[in-house]
């Protein structure tokens, strides 16, 4: 006995369009036996780390800033999966843009200018879009497989802020800490409302999002992108280049991903530390994949997401379980995306030995 | 009907009547085969003959709709590769199923009993190699071995199963000339030790030289059974192409314009180890010309195609001239911009991506050429959904494209529509020069003729227009001229009046007459 994936005839609308909430629902589910197994009550447990958040100005801040990064990432990377570039090394890029966007800050601590910070933002997109050009090139011109340059270049990239922020760019009145001094208060990504901390980083990530759909939607570029993700001999034929796409695709996630790094270093953090992210680029992956791909539903996966981090450091506290709470929902939530969405194209077969599939070839 | 009343009991394998249906389209119809034992036994055939499908019937790859398969005079049911083995039938694919990571020794021990340790596999496959004359090293990785090499572990891996029957499905294609001695030297030992061998081939030369009976497939049917050594070429192949007269129809106008279409001396090295290196291709294509270029599948076809329509540009910039300018350097959209149009072969992921609208598929190979209609906003590069949608429906209806709604995606319209669309979508330019590869390849005959009625008004109209294709029926309707690609050397043209399918026949195997020319292309 075997089990096969065969394909759908066609794929159902209705399904398409349920399967995300489908997900979310298995993954609820399964989260409540997980509790359970925990010894804790699965219906509070779930109260508190799905719903008590949204009932709080403050933890709404909360959501909104840990948001700004995944949307801005994940929007990045939606463009770049749906061209068949798989740039997995978004926290790599992350990390790279918050260094690259922090130099100005860190080493001239005593410049106060308007231009600061619009030109930190910029150096942050050029650091993450110069990281992502390493696994680019690598991909363009030596034909080597880009998700595992990428996720690679994520550890060398932490490690080089936690030699930088333990050795250079230690601050000299951190106690010796390993931290660089706080940024001056124009290097500071402002609020964007007065009610609480969420900043204009989340701004960004929402006029990102709508700008990438609009070129998706609209724009021969965006068709490009659709073209040569589809079928790369397809593009050649239409005129397009699959080597410049790898190179647009994957500086433009690097861009958005250094933005996201220096926004979050700038707006939430307000200086350097060994671990700025709790593994953003990592989720962000998740949240492009729950937002199909599709930018305007990264702003909702990305709300949820982050919602995912504020739930679980909430049920950390109330229920003391693990942090591991959090990565246990997220890859939850990933597997049952995935899932619902292979048997939208595909059922399942089960294969009892003696009977072929003679005709399959055809 | 004497290979019919032949004894049942002597033949090895023997087919009665066997059919293959795919829906109403019968590729093989009421074959009738028998194989001896220790006899090399050719099936040839053009492309699209039922060569292939017939094999995949008796390696139980495809089930036969209807007819017999007889094993030393039992019907048997063949319905897996693993029961064919079980049989005593091995076969050698064209194209490979190897691992490359892994070693020869690995890659055969996938293909046999798991129990087997991989030691034991390594020692007999050494033995056997050597016994074959088949010199393999167990121990290397696939990765590493040419592509002669690597089908000699095929056969290996098929030998090692103790096959009786042996089929090789186009074998030499892949080889070099001196790779293809040696294997004619193993096949001559299986044979002395009294194996059958099945050899699929359209290489007239080769199964003239190993082979010791031959069944010809047209068009799904055995169109001759015989003994190749006693034929002659010319007569094997009328048995391969038929040997109907065709209603040759001088397509174009008699008043031929200036030259829109040139090649000189195309040389393109082969990009990958399926590929065919171009050599010296010269051609033109003048204005009121229709030039066929026809070949048997794999001859360098797809790989002229790429050359000519920029996909693939290449280095010298006068081996392609568009209306007189050099453009061999430039890419496909500077061809389109200089008025050429482009149909490739592949219908699905080449000229369309399927799972996107047949609008889309419209901006696909005119977003650059027709610019000002189809685009909006400068550089930002608007795409006008409402103009792109008004050309696909004017030219959905001068191709009379038969689909379900107004902008299906272009997967789900047959063949023959999705062809006709692209097809129409260069027409709809009115390109002065279209180059085509094999325009209806695989499209019902309504379809067929619609799309070659088009390409004939093209050229009447004063296009210079080059159909690629296999079908020589097609050839004969379209053609003005007509011009046989084989090994990646283009025959001269020749007027298609005075053109048989005879000598077509000939070009296509392989025979220009010119004996240098042949050495020439075997002292590589």
């Amino acid at each position: 006995m075997r089990i096969e994936l065969e394909k759908r005839a066609g794929a159902s609308t209705l399904y398409s369009i349920l399967s995300p909430f489908i997900a979310l629902g298995l993954t609820v589910i399964a989260g409540g036996i997980m509790f359970a197994m925990l010894g804790k009550d699965p219906v509070s447990a779930l109260y508190s780390f799905f719903v008590e958040p949204l009932l709080d100005i403050w933890s709404l801040h909360e959501i909104a800033i840990k948001a700004a990064p995944l949307i801005l990432i994940g929007v990045g990377l939606a463009v770049c999966y749906r061209s068949n570039n798989w740039n997995i090394g978004a926290e790599g890029q992350f990390i790279a843009g918050a260094i690259m966007g922090s130099i100005l800050p860190v080493t001239f601590y005593d410049w106060h200018s308007p231009l600061l910070l619009p030109l930190m933002m910029i150096m942050g997109m050029i650091g993450g879009a110069l990281y992502a050009a390493v696994p680019a090139f690598l991909k363009a011109h030596m034909n080597t497989n880009e998700i595992l340059t990428s996720l690679m270049l994520v550890y060398i990239a932490q490690l080089f802020l936690d030699w930088l922020v333990r050795g250079p760019w230690r601050s000299p009145d951190g106690l010796n800490f390993p931290i660089t001094r706080d940024f001056v208060p124009e290097a500071v990504l402002p609020e964007l409302i007065s009610s609480g901390r969420a900043n204009l980083g989340f701004a960004f990530a929402i006029i990102a999002a709508v700008l990438l759909w609009l070129m998706m939607r609209y724009t021969l570029k965006g068709f490009e992108i659709t073209v040569l993700g589809q079928s790369e001999r397809a593009g050649r034929f239409a005129g397009f280049s699959s080597r410049r796409m790898i190179w647009f695709s994957m500086l433009l996630s690097g861009a958005l991903a250094g933005l996201a790094g220096i926004a979050e270093v700038s707006g939430a953090i307000n200086k350097l530390q060994p671990i700025i992210s709790p593994g953003y680029g990592f989720t962000a992956i998740i949240v492009a994949f729950l937002g199909r791909l599709n930018p305007l539903g990264v702003i909702v996966a990305g709300l949820l997401l982050a919602l995912t981090y504020v739930g679980g450091e909430a049920v950390q506290l109330t229920l003391s379980v693990s942090d591991k709470v959090t990565r246990v929902f997220q890859g939850l939530l990933l597997f049952f995306v995935l899932s619902c969405d292979t048997l939208i194209l595909y059922k399942i077969r089960i294969v009892f030995a003696g009977r072929t599939a003679e005709d399959g070839a055809n | 009907m004497t290979a019919n009343e032949m004894s049942r009991s002597d033949a090895l394998l023997s087919v009665r009547k066997l059919t293959k249906l795919f829906g109403s389209f019968a590729a093989c119809d009421g074959i009738d085969l028998e194989i001896r034992p220790g006899e090399i036994h050719a099936l040839l055939g053009e492309n699209g003959a039922g060569k292939s499908t017939l094999v995949k019937m008796l390696f139980g790859v495809l089930a036969p709709t209807s007819g017999q398969i007889l094993w030393k005079g039992e019907p048997v049911r063949i319905a897996s590769p693993g029961a064919a083995r079980r049989t005593g039938i091995g076969m050698v694919f064209q194209h490979f199923s190897l691992f490359e990571a892994l070693t020869v020794a690995e890659n055969i021990a996938l293909s046999l009993d798991p129990r087997i340790s991989l030691a034991k596999i390594a020692e007999e496959a050494a033995v056997l190699s050597r016994n074959y004359g088949l010199p393999l090293d167990p121990k290397a990785h696939v990765a590493d071995l040419s592509v002669g090499e690597r089908q000699r572990i095929e056969i290996v891996r098929t030998l090692l199963q103790n096959p009786e029957l042996i089929i090789l499905d186009e074998p030499t294609s892949v080889l070099t000339p001196q790779e293809a001695d040696r294997l004619f030297e193993t096949l001559a030992k299986l044979k002395a030790e009294g194996r059958s061998v099945l050899y699929i081939s359209h290489r007239l030369e080769e199964v003239q030289r190993i082979c010791d009976r031959a069944t010809v497939l047209r068009h799904g049917k055995v169109t001759g059974a015989c003994d190749p050594r006693a034929e002659t070429p010319a007569s094997l192949a009328r048995m391969m192409v038929g040997s109907e007269v065709a209603n040759v129809t001088a397509a174009g106008t008699n008043a031929k314009g200036g030259v829109l279409l040139e090649a000189r001396n195309l040389n393109v090295a082969a990009r990958t180890p399926f590929a065919t290196a171009l050599k010296n291709i010269c051609l033109t294509v003048r204005s009121g010309e229709v030039l066929a270029i026809a070949g048997v599948a794999g001859n360098g076809q797809s790989e002229l195609f790429d050359a000519l329509s920029g996909e693939y540009p290449v280095a010298d910039a006068d081996a392609v001239r568009i209306s007189g300018k050099n453009v061999g350097t430039l890419g496909i959209t500077a061809r389109r911009l200089m008025g050429a149009g482009f149909v490739p072969e592949e219908r699905h992921g080449h000229a369309a991506v399927p799972g996107l609208p047949l609008s889309d598929n419209l901006v696909l190979a005119r977003s650059k050429s027709d610019r000002k209609v189809f685009l909006a906003g400068g550089i930002l590069g608007i795409i006008r959904y409402v103009a792109v949608r008004l050309a696909t429906k004017r030219i959905s209806a001068a191709m009379d494209v038969r689909k379900s709604g107004d902008d299906p995606p272009a997967g789900s319209l047959s063949g023959g529509n999705l062809q006709k669309f692209i097809v129409g979508r260069e027409l709809d330019r009115q390109p002065n020069v279209l180059i085509v590869n094999q325009p209806t390849w695989g499209v019902d005959a309504g379809a067929a003729s619609r799309i070659r009625q088009a390409l004939v008004d093209l050229a009447k109209s004063g296009s210079a227009v080059l159909v690629i294709s296999q079908d020589l029926d097609e050839i004969f309707e379209v053609a003005t001229e007509i011009a046989v690609i084989n090994e990646g050397q283009l025959s001269p043209a020749y007027p298609a009046q005075g053109m048989t399918r005879e000598k077509i026949g000939l070009l296509m195997g392989g025979f220009h007459g010119k004996a240098e020319e042949r050495e020439a292309a075997h002292a590589h």
